[in-house]
């Protein structure tokens, strides 16, 4: 099965391949592009990039696999990433998850069953000073405790 | 220039890093991902060193020994305490995931992994935790994968994409879960990937073909050899146990095949223990013994009314000893009367002519290239793989001129990018992944004459007094010959694969009007077809039509036909006609083939690892192989015995030596045919050199089943190898060592004990000597290109037929190995994609041939993008007898 992007991703990876001396640079952008519209970057969407880009298909999907910000599977509306690298786990990044897989009921990689979160963990977000930190979707939460961690997770569940 | 190590002075190579002195100077430092072929990437953090600023530093700071290179006065530690915790630091976290299951991993005993785990005193494990674990993927029939093993070196990938170009093996993941493999199951690509074997320092890349038929590497018997399956003569390591051939492994030359060889070279092998192959002689199809054969050889033997038929993969030895036994009149070369002349055309274009032939290695070097008519990633892939290193020359003085030192692999790289240098491609064919087309400047696909007149264009382009080529490729000719010219060491390359004598002229010509600018002829390389397409043709002899013209006429009555399968080599009907008309017909072979089953006696010969001799290669170097192992039968013996036992004479030439001998007296060209090899009396301090490691087991029990004492190891009169792991425990002439390893190197990376400097010559020079050398300064006696109107007008409708060359199948005897036959095509028909819509064929549809107005074949369609209208390609191999340049008709069914 093949998969293209619609009219308008089309003409957005045209001028995003427009910008770079070598299509391999939109190797990145291409991938959010299709991730932005399957809502993950499935086996399909790696073929798409491939050819489009003229690139392996082994390269495209070592890029895919290296960052936790594509998701390689469908995902829950929201996603959760806790850090799990060295600063925050220094100040209770392992408490946290452990929390987080309780209160959901899934491990890091599962969807809630009402499909509203994913979990999954993360390498350093860059944030050291402020962890443990988490992010939701494109967001950061910094400081996290375990009553932060139930507010949040409560209104992410009770969200329509 | 000298550095210090350790307190103690060191000479040193500035252009080197500290790694590299280190390991050429002998010293034992640990290390992964530095390869001497793939430069310095920084990666694994094993081969740190303390280095001091003066000698009043005592501090110092740790470097990366790969990273930092050796200037002049460089004062370093490697016994450092702090560098040698650090290093004791490093190999044990690269082992906290890496499993305890070397007992059963192939690469036990071999270890890159284990030797240094031991080298930097990691001994005990303290790691509690569990190990990641991995799923493995099916790579194909010749590498297994178990990437739980993997240490994240990152030299898979380095070798396979960024040295040899593959495209499907990729590293995933990230963190402490990186893996590397393919994105999904499934026969890696490339042509090279046997060498991840090599490459991967411990097992996460093993040989699937010596895991069906696994022992230990101290437990074979290895002697140094050459390659059977291309014209290159990489030379090679087989591995012998119990009259098995367990593996090829790539044996490093300085000159030829560096570390590497192509898949064709390493798993071809196992045709040498095919059911295919003639163990006993055979007398009108009985099976006899050696005893009765003599008197049967007498009465196939009559003098002076047989003629022989020698062939290009035999021996210089056997084609020679053949030649002498029917006397050079009725010595016939055993190939076509177009292969024969084409090779002629070859060696006197490198005898005679200003240009020299560059080796495999110097190839590398070249800095612009032009590929004539031959699709050398099929014909010829370890100069495919030369040819990729060549166009990095030109954009990676960017990187020299920076100041960044050539082994600086990942900056070097950067400054590289996506650049290439000139590489200028003419050829009816490319294979079909096209690998080298990616990195031409320009690709031209045209009919062979048309190939040869874009040559003949340049050639005039680059020296006017060359005669001119009908112009029909506008500037292209002008570019080609700018880039040849402007170029510190230009290549042209070209061969026998497109079957075409103007194309091998035209690629003389370029060559040689390359000299009018520069003063000197650009070096020129010609693929042949067989790996002793030159030596054979060197002894002389005329081709196969001339010996079935004699037949005919009835001045023979008998024929002598040395390891050749003739129906590969002419039409059926004429192979038939001879064979009927010849009353004997005495095969010496060692497979049983069409032509074997036709003789009235079939004698058993030894393969190259059953015996010793020379071959030719494409470059003109006499290179030896050394028997391996002594068949169990002592029926199966070298061509020669055979040919000298045929005479009544077995002691005309007692042993390879003595060959050699006469063989030099009577063709001076072979006169430093000797100096390829070694004399058989060679000893080192009064002992033959043993072809076991000091390790071997288990010899009081190997034969055990069938005699209860120890038999005595065999006699060897033709090498001073012992079959036995009795001897001399060292050779000062590397390139006679039957396998690497030191004290503590038991892997092959023990390698870097073998050479005074790292990627340079071995130890008392590169196995070889070259026959062939062009007269310097020689003018260039041009060719003329062929003329449009001097050709007979085609039959019409008909299409020229193209021989297609794959890695996998179109040579005869790799043909046999199982992983071989695994990946070779199917038989097909070939056609370009407009020929195909014109003719309204589509892909896989059956359609009916017929070459020169011969027997019907029906073969499936295959359409092959590139190849010129009014041409069909065959592939050679699959399809017995391609003769290409004859003129087919296709039709639908």
């Amino acid at each position: 099965m093949t998969w293209t992007p619609s009219a308008a991703g089309q003409k957005r990876i045209d001028e995003i391949i427009a910008r770079y001396p070598s299509k391999m640079a939109a190797c990145l952008p291409a991938l959010r592009l299709a991730q932005e519209e399957i809502g993950h970057v499935s086996k399909e969407a790696i073929d798409w990039v491939s050819r489009r880009l003229e690139l392996p298909r082994a390269h495209v999907q070592g890029v895919v696999s290296f960052y936790t910000l594509y998701h390689q599977k469908p995902v829950g509306k929201h996603v959760v990433q806790v850090c799990r690298t060295l600063s925050c786990a220094l100040v209770g990044g392992e408490r946290i998850l452990d929390h987080c897989q309780k209160k959901l009921g899934i491990r890091p990689g599962e969807t809630t069953p009402d499909g509203k979160i994913t979990l999954e963990t993360a390498e350093c977000l860059a944030s050291c000073g402020s962890g443990p930190v988490l992010t939701v979707d494109d967001e950061f939460v910094e400081n996290l405790t375990i009553e932060s961690i139930d507010a949040l997770l409560d209104r992410l569940r009770s969200e329509p | 220039m000298a550095i210090w190590i350790d307190g103690r002075r060191h000479e040193a190579d500035p252009e080197r890093n500290i790694l590299d002195v280190c390991l050429s100077r002998g010293l034992d430092l640990p290390y992964f991902c530095w390869h001497p072929a793939l430069g310095s990437v920084g990666a694994c953090r094993q081969c740190a060193v303390k280095v001091f600023k003066d000698d009043k530093d005592t501090r110092g700071r740790l470097a990366m020994a790969c990273m930092t290179p050796a200037k002049d006065g460089t004062r370093l530690s490697i016994d450092d305490a702090e560098a040698r915790e650090l290093r004791r630091s490093v190999i044990e976290w690269l082992m906290l995931n890496h499993p305890h299951d070397c007992p059963v991993c192939d690469e036990g005993g071999e270890c890159h992994l284990q030797d240094m785990t031991v080298m930097a005193g990691h001994l005990v494990r303290r790691t509690r935790f569990e190990k990641r674990t991995f799923r493995n993927q099916y790579l194909g029939p010749f590498v297994r994968h178990e990437m739980n093993r993997c240490i994240q070196c990152y030299r898979c990938v380095r070798f396979y994409a960024d040295h040899a170009g593959g495209k499907d093996l990729g590293v995933f993941g990230a963190h402490d879960a990186v893996y590397f493999g393919r994105h999904a199951d499934g026969v890696l690509e490339s042509a090279f990937a046997g060498n991840l074997v090599e490459v991967c320092p411990t097992g996460v890349f093993t040989d699937r073909t010596l895991g069906r038929h696994y022992v230990r590497k101290w437990d074979l018997q290895t002697a140094p050899s050459v390659c059977v399956h291309c014209s290159l003569g990489c030379n090679t390591t087989p591995g012998e146990r119990a009259g098995s051939l367990r593996r090829i492994r790539a044996r490093y030359s300085g000159a030829v095949n560096g570390w590497f060889l192509c898949d064709r070279g390493r798993y071809g092998y196992e045709f040498v223990n095919s059911e295919r192959r003639v163990r006993r002689p055979f007398v009108r199809g009985e099976a006899a013994t050696s005893e009765v054969t003599p008197a049967a050889l007498a009465r196939a033997w009559s003098k002076g009314r047989v003629l022989g038929i020698g062939s290009p993969r035999a021996s210089v030895e056997s084609n020679y000893a053949l030649a002498a036994l029917v006397g050079p009149e009725r010595f016939h070369q055993g190939t076509s009367a177009a292969q024969t002349a084409l090779v002629a055309t070859i060696i006197r274009i490198l005898r005679e002519g200003p240009a020299r032939t560059p080796s495999l290695r110097e190839v590398e070097r070249c800095d612009a290239v032009l590929v004539l008519g031959e699709d050398v990633a099929s014909t010829a892939p370890m100069l495919a793989l030369a040819l990729r290193q060549s166009v990095r020359r030109q954009p990676e003085r960017a990187a020299l001129e920076l100041g960044i030192p050539g082994w600086q692999d990942g900056a070097v790289r950067e400054v590289v990018g996506n650049r290439k240098g000139p590489l200028f491609i003419a050829a009816s064919v490319a294979n079909e992944a096209r690998e080298l087309d990616e990195l031409a400047t320009r690709t031209v696909r045209a009919a062979p004459e048309d190939v040869a007149r874009l040559g003949f264009a340049v050639a005039h382009a680059l020296d006017a007094s060359a005669p001119e080529a009908d112009g029909l490729f506008g500037r292209l000719p002008a570019q080609i010959a700018g880039a040849l010219a402007g170029a510190e060491r230009p290549l042209v390359v070209s061969g026998t694969g497109a079957g075409s004598e103007a194309v091998i002229q035209a690629a003389a010509s370029v060559a040689w009007a390359a000299g009018a600018g520069r003063g000197r002829a650009a070096e020129l390389v010609y693929v042949v077809p067989e790996c002793n397409s030159l030596g054979a043709a060197l002894i002389g002899g005329r081709s196969l039509a001339e010996a079935f013209a004699a037949m005919e006429r009835g001045e023979v009555t008998g024929a002598i036909i040395l390891e050749n399968d003739l129906y590969r080599r002419a039409p059926e009907a004429d192979v038939d006609a001879f064979l009927d008309r010849a009353g004997h017909v005495v095969v010496i072979d060692h497979l049983a083939h069409d032509t074997a089953s036709r003789a009235s006696t079939l004698l058993p010969a030894a393969t190259f690892a059953e015996s010793s001799g020379t071959f030719v290669n494409n470059e003109g170097r006499a290179q030896r192989f050394f028997q391996v192992f002594d068949p169990d039968s002592t029926d199966i013996r070298p061509s020669w015995r055979w040919i000298a036992a045929l005479d009544g004479a077995t002691d005309r030439w007692p042993n390879l030596d003595e060959l050699q001998a006469a063989l030099a007296r009577e063709l001076p060209i072979f006169g430093e045919i000797a100096a390829a090899g070694v004399p058989a009396e060679y000893r080192v301090r009064g002992a033959r050199i043993p072809r076991a490691l000091h390790r071997q087991s288990g010899r009081t029990a190997i034969t055990a089943n069938r005699e209860l004492h120890e038999p005595r190891p065999p006699e060897d009169p033709d090498s001073p190898f012992a079959f036995s792991m009795e001897g001399a425990p060292r050779v000062p002439l590397a390139r006679l060592a039957p396998e690497v390893w030191a004290p503590g190197w038991n892997s092959c990376q023990a390698l870097n004990r073998f050479s005074a400097e790292i990627g340079g010559a071995l130890l008392g020079g590169d196995p070889g000597v070259r026959l062939l050398e062009p007269i310097e300064g020689a003018p260039p006696a041009y060719f003329s290109p062929p003329r449009v109107d001097s050709l007979p007008e085609p039959p019409p409708d008909s299409l020229l037929v193209v021989a297609l060359h794959h890695v996998f199948g179109s040579e005869e005897l790799s043909a046999l190995a199982p992983g071989v036959a695994e990946l070779a095509p199917k038989p097909y028909v070939a056609l370009g994609e407009e020929e195909a819509l014109e003719r309204g064929v589509s892909e896989r549809e059956e359609v009916d041939l017929s070459i020169d107005g011969g027997p019907i074949l029906t073969l499936p369609v295959r359409i092959r993008p590139g190849l010129p209208r009014g041409a069909v390609g065959l592939p050679a191999g699959p399809v017995r007898f391609v003769p290409a340049g004859s003129r087919a008709r296709i039709s639908k069914r």
